[in-house]
């Protein structure tokens, strides 16, 4: 673990407009980054730059803006293969988000693969996102859907994992990172098993790579899809990561403009190469732009001490929190990545939560698009603090104070 | 002549009208929630249940021999059912009608209102709805 003290959290705080802002009355303690980061100067000006400045429809067009913005938008595309350490910007895809990347990989490769006879694994801690799609498509397509269960601390249980993996499941999709719980799932392990079975993998990374350097080809996975909201860049972009054999072999999803080859009314059509094949229509130019400012601005601050800043802040929400009578700690999990999700005995979530906003604090209550796993521990939700970059210490101690004066006002 | 309705709502805007800080004001709240009727738990049945994404609103009407509409209600979250107090407080025990076609302005004096946002998702918006229906239907003689 790098140094935290070479963090300068004041410097990184700073660059961000909208923690300067009050609410209520009281300065703003955002803990709400694992459903959206906030925006540092340098996303919110690539993306004003490009709007005031670049902007044209990109590809095929001959004047000095169109290729001005082809340039950005590409190079954007180049930026984010790189993060991800992919062979080829052919395996990256621009979509909505990570929402979007598993429905595109549901509705290509998995029609074109899954069909009655056949299953896939899921696990309890999937976001309705990495479940939804799958269920939607096995109701037209007959296969069957096998839950990896959690131990009591929220990891994996691993031997019902490799009995689910003895079935010969044709795809294992599963999150990186838990967005209820914070476990971080050992992904190059599970994929190494997968394939030995046989299996296609595709991981949800919308909380991971806010969080951990992420390298797709170390992981070995198939598919690995993010959001640009959750690492600090616009809402509506994000990326699919596909290995460039299985893009190639799948079929188009969104039929249009700019994902074709030649379009003919006698002699058919005929499609466009990676990545453009899945990319119909005018994309959200300037949202893939600030997405590679974005990522540029992570690496900027780097990796791995951003890893280690949020270790230390979950760590100590965990102390802090700790000692607060009849506090329940959902998720606690050897590894964890940026959330802390919790319980107070006696004590509804909406109501903590409630009386928290009063105090300025944002957090978020309620299922957290996890309801499989709410139902199966036994809760209607938890209270989550999750943290990003721009987080400190101070602000912790703030929160656990607030939970405190707010629990003894709710018993 | 202002209705039962309103002359309540008046009277809970004074009441808060007394509270200098919103903490003083969400302890009052927390009191009123502890302090609500008990509501059968017979009553208490997923029929009666108003679905918020979060907290969980259960509301029960009943016709009295006197034309009065009276509800009971209850909430698995404090604050919520604090409010649901205050709901209950205004609309109960009065006339169908004028509860089919009550304006709750008080919320909005109270400061109060962000609380009826749908976006809150805590089932209160859904829950004077569902009075107001019932206001209807007991108008209409049901």
């Amino acid at each position: 673990m790098t140094t935290p003290t070479l963090y300068d959290v004041h410097a990184i705080r700073a660059q961000f407009p909208i923690l300067s802002r009050e609410v209520h009355g009281k300065p703003l303690a955002y803990f709400d980054s694992a459903a959206s980061a906030q925006k540092p100067q340098a996303v919110i000006d690539a993306q004003a730059r490009y709007l005031s400045h670049t902007h044209s429809n990109i590809h095929r067009g001959v004047h000095a803006l169109a290729q001005e913005a082809t340039e950005a938008y590409e190079g954007a595309r180049e930026i984010v293969r790189a993060h991800l350490g992919a062979a080829s910007t052919r395996e990256i895809l621009f979509v909505g988000g990570t929402t979007d990347g598993i429905n595109l990989v549901a509705q290509t490769w998995g029609r074109a693969n899954l069909g009655e006879g056949d299953c896939i694994v899921l696990t309890r801690m999937e976001h309705h996102s990495n479940i939804v799609p799958w269920q939607m498509l096995a109701l037209e397509c007959g296969f069957d859907i096998h839950v990896v269960e959690l131990n009591p601390d929220g990891t994996l249980d691993g031997d019902q994992f490799e009995q689910h993996l003895a079935r010969g499941p044709k795809l294992v999709a599963f999150t990186h990172v838990s967005n209820a719980l914070g476990t971080v799932n050992d992904v190059k392990h599970w994929t190494t098993r997968a394939h030995d079975a046989g299996a296609t993998v595709l991981v949800d990374g919308a909380q991971s790579v806010p969080h951990l350097a992420v390298n797709v080809q170390e992981l070995g996975v198939d598919f690995y899809t993010f959001s640009g909201h959750k690492t600090y860049g616009p809402t509506g972009i994000g990326i699919l990561y596909g290995r460039e054999a299985l893009l190639d072999a799948m079929p188009p999803w969104r039929g249009g403009g700019e994902m074709i080859g030649t379009v003919s009314f006698e002699n058919g059509t005929t499609y466009n190469e990676l990545p453009y094949k899945f990319e119909a229509g005018t994309p959200h130019i300037s949202g893939g732009i600030a997405l590679g400012a974005a990522l540029d601005w992570m690496n900027g601050v780097g990796m791995a001490s951003l890893t280690a800043h949020e270790h230390v802040l979950t760590q100590h929400a965990h102390a802090q929190l700790e000692s607060i009578d009849g506090m329940r700690f959902i998720g606690t999990a050897p590894c964890k990545a940026g959330v802390v999700s919790f319980l107070i005995e006696g004590v509804h979530p909406y109501d903590l939560g409630t009386l928290l906003d009063q105090l300025g604090i944002a957090v978020r209550t309620g299922h957290h698009c996890t309801e499989p796993l709410m139902d199966k521990l036994g809760i209607p939700g938890t209270v989550r603090a999750s943290f990003g970059a721009y987080n400190t210490v101070a602000e912790i101690d703030r929160l656990a104070e607030a939970v405190a004066r707010a629990a003894a006002m709710l018993r | 002549m202002a209705s039962v309705i309103d002359e309540r709502q008046a009277e809970i805007a004074d009441e808060f009208a007394m509270f200098g800080d919103w903490m003083e004001k969400y302890e009052h709240i927390i009191s009123l929630g502890r302090d609500l009727a008990p509501m059968d738990e017979s009553d208490k049945v997923d029929d009666n249940l108003i679905k918020g994404c979060q907290s969980r609103v259960w509301l029960a009407a009943r016709k009295g021999d006197d034309g009065h509409v009276r509800f009971t209600a209850d909430s698995d979250a404090i604050i919520t059912k604090g409010l649901v107090a205050l709901m209950v407080r205004t609309l109960s025990d009065a006339p169908a009608a004028d509860i089919a076609g009550a304006n709750l302005s008080f919320l909005d004096e109270i400061g109060l209102h962000s609380h009826l946002s749908p976006t809150r998702s805590n089932g209160l918006q859904a829950m004077v709805k569902q009075m107001k229906l019932y206001g209807l239907a007991f108008t209409a003689g049901a």
